[in-house]
């Protein structure tokens, strides 16, 4: 139950949120020097940040973060229905065993990353 | 098939509409998701992701380039299919529905279209001497 509706949660989330932040990402880009250090300092870290700045610094690592639990929950469970779709899995135990699997497993993987960047982002 | 109940009426005609071809692409486009979505997460975490400079010269590397455009092609499919069946659950009534699918479409092929051409005006513009400019 929880898992099936945590792949659609997350699927949307990505599908609108995801892909609306990495177009604007990739606009940015493609702007040119400027334009990505103004997309960096609103999102991600601003150094001389004001009041409005240092809240969407914030924000923007929340949702980062949550993209990216979104992404591991939907990948997990992605794989766990191309399992389902071999016909395999329905026993009550096993199906239960990877629903847990699919959603301990995208918190770790969500965690791991997270704490990958900090660090990197503290040595550099 | 039988003429007596609703269910004998349509049992082995199949599925309705365009049902089996939404499951096959929503699968065929998660494997592409998987690699190309794998590939651009795995980017992201190795790259320095501040430098303007290193993440164009990265993005304008033709390999990179086209995976990107692969990867817009593959996921901006997928979440049509999948948004598509959001609307179909939760909007009701005809008109709110086709409403909501068409501007899904545009959310869809839109998006799609802006991204590839961004990303074709990172890889040619050293090529044709373009400055970066307002997207």
């Amino acid at each position: 139950m929880a898992v099936s509706i945590l792949h659609r949660v997350s699927g949307d989330g990505l599908a609108i949120v995801g892909a609306s932040m990495f177009l604007w990402w990739l606009g940015a880009l493609a702007s040119g020097p400027d334009a990505y250090a103004a997309f960096i300092a609103c999102v991600w870290h601003d150094p001389e940040a004001g009041t409005f700045h240092q809240i969407t610094n914030i924000l923007g690592k929340v949702v980062l973060i949550g993209l990216t639990w979104a992404f591991f929950q939907h990948l997990f469970s992605g794989l766990r229905h191309f399992v389902l779709d071999t016909g395999a899995g329905y026993e009550l135990k096993v199906n239960k065993t990877w629903s847990t699997i699919v959603i301990v497993g995208a918190l770790f993987a969500t965690a791991a990353t997270w704490l990958y960047i900090f660090k990197e982002a503290l040595n550099g | 098939m039988g003429n007596g109940t609703r269910l004998g009426r349509v049992r082995g005609l199949g599925s309705s509409h365009h049902g089996s071809q939404h499951w096959l692409q929503q699968r065929l486009t998660a494997l592409g998701n998987i690699l190309l979505v794998g590939f651009l997460f795995v980017s992201f975490l190795r790259l320095p992701m501040t430098d303007h400079g290193a993440v164009a010269r990265w993005a304008s590397n033709p390999t990179v380039a086209l995976a990107l455009i692969l990867m817009l092609v593959s996921v901006f499919w997928h979440l049509r299919l999948g948004l598509q069946v959001l609307i179909e659950d939760y909007v009701h009534g005809d008109g709110t529905r086709l409403l909501a699918v068409v501007l899904l479409n545009f959310y869809a092929i839109g998006g799609a279209a802006y991204g590839i051409f961004a990303i074709v005006r990172i890889a040619l513009a050293p090529a044709a001497g373009l400055a970066p400019g307002g997207m």
